[in-house]
């Protein structure tokens, strides 16, 4: 069952990449953000039970290996965090804030709608943290100058 | 070389880089042309570069380029990424860095089919990821690809990002009530969740954190705003087909 969810969750990053046209030979790599992002989720939601602490937990495992990532294959990170953050951004928070906003259930719709925004600030939060870590924590990961194309 | 380096945080900018990333390759460049850090200047806004440089001889070049917000392109990016690296290491000259950038600016977008293809994917995965069945995947599937058969003509319409939006979601949400109806899927609220997906903002919402993160305070808020706008158009979209369906046909979810 697990399993089957981090294929999709590969599959489905990977198609996030071809959407945004990164670099073809980066989308194995894209895909494994993914997937750690996803295992982070699972992990914390087992654990705690809350959507915006696994998100939260989540965003510093994707930043975690995005940064290795971008160190390893020398490409700018935004690309690795833009492809695995996909499945962490709150898209049934938006949706079901919009839907009990538009049906009058107001209390659930801010319900919703504070949690929609608390997952953001969790996502955000992780990835400032992650980043913040100095640079020569990755330093070891460094691959090959790539040739210039 | 001023126009080298302006055009390569151009290019930059306009398929989604941090401002910071920007900065930087831009005064990497002028670096590598023995333009140091105090002859030469740039400050980089989210839609707007200002560069200025200062000649040997004491004359001052300056250029500013409006960049408005356009669809993005992250091997670009990536492309100028390594160039600046390679013209930093001296591998270029000038004119031989101008027509690789030339080439970047040209580097192709995958192709229509192959899009509508992934958005196709990444709405079937998330609906499935949410908790869709396979039948409902599958109708996210087809409702992914016709989300980008509107998208795509949209784009060569010029049509505002908020009106294409809001519409994708219209035309998203019709989608899944018509499979769901047909008896093609049984979950509408899992389809529709996943097929939004390919509009989710998350490279604006990515880009601000990290602009925030660098103290680019104005155009972290400016793309923070954009992430926002782009959620409230898809849920403006969701909210009135659904509320709609409710009130003239009584379709409850």
């Amino acid at each position: 069952m697990i399993l089957f969810q981090l294929a999709a969750v590969y599959v489905c990053t990977i198609a996030v990449a071809i959407l945004f046209n990164m670099p073809k030979e980066q989308h194995l790599f894209c895909g494994l953000t993914g997937i750690a992002a996803w295992i982070g989720y699972l992990a914390a939601l087992q654990a705690s039970s809350s959507v915006v602490l696994a998100s939260f937990v989540s965003a510093l495992l994707l930043t975690a290996v995005s940064r290795i990532f971008a160190v390893w294959r020398r490409t700018p990170i935004i690309i690795f965090l833009v492809s695995g953050i996909f499945p962490l951004v709150p898209g049934a928070g938006i949706y079901y804030t919009a839907y009990y906003f538009i049906m009058g259930d107001n209390a659930l719709a801010l319900g919703k709608g504070v949690e929609t925004i608390k997952i953001a600030v969790a996502i955000a939060l992780g990835i400032v943290l992650m980043l913040s870590l100095p640079y020569s924590l990755f330093r070891g990961f460094r691959g090959r100058e790539k040739s210039a194309r | 070389m001023l126009d080298l380096a302006v055009k390569a945080g151009e290019i930059l900018l306009q398929n989604g880089a941090e401002i910071f990333r920007v900065q930087e390759t831009m005064t990497r460049i002028a670096a590598a042309y023995s333009y140091g850090s105090e002859s030469f200047h740039a400050y980089v806004l989210s839609n707007a570069i200002f560069a200025s440089l200062r000649e040997e001889d004491g004359a001052y070049n300056a250029d500013l380029r409006n960049i408005p917000l356009s669809p993005v392109h992250l091997g670009r990016v990536d492309a100028v990424n390594s160039l600046s690296r390679a013209i930093a290491e001296g591998r270029y000259s000038p004119d031989e860095a101008l027509a690789q950038i030339e080439r970047i600016r040209s580097l192709p977008e995958n192709s229509p089919l192959l899009l509508t293809f992934s958005s196709g994917i990444v709405s079937a995965t998330f609906c499935y990821l949410f908790g869709g069945g396979l039948l409902d995947s599958l109708a996210a599937f087809f409702t992914g690809l016709i989300l980008y058969f509107f998208l795509i003509p949209a784009k060569r319409w010029k049509l505002s990002k908020i009106v294409s939006n809001i519409l994708g979601s219209v035309v998203i949400t019709l989608c899944a009530l018509c499979f769901t109806g047909l008896g093609f899927g049984g979950q509408a609220d899992k389809i529709i969740i996943g097929a939004i997906m390919p509009m989710a903002p998350g490279v604006p919402l990515t880009t601000s954190i990290r602009d925030f993160f660098n103290g680019d305070y104005l155009s972290g808020a400016i793309r923070m705003l954009d992430a926002i706008l782009i959620a409230a158009c898809i849920a403006i979209g969701v909210g009135f087909v659904l509320k709609t369906g409710n009130l003239l046909l009584g379709v409850q979810l």
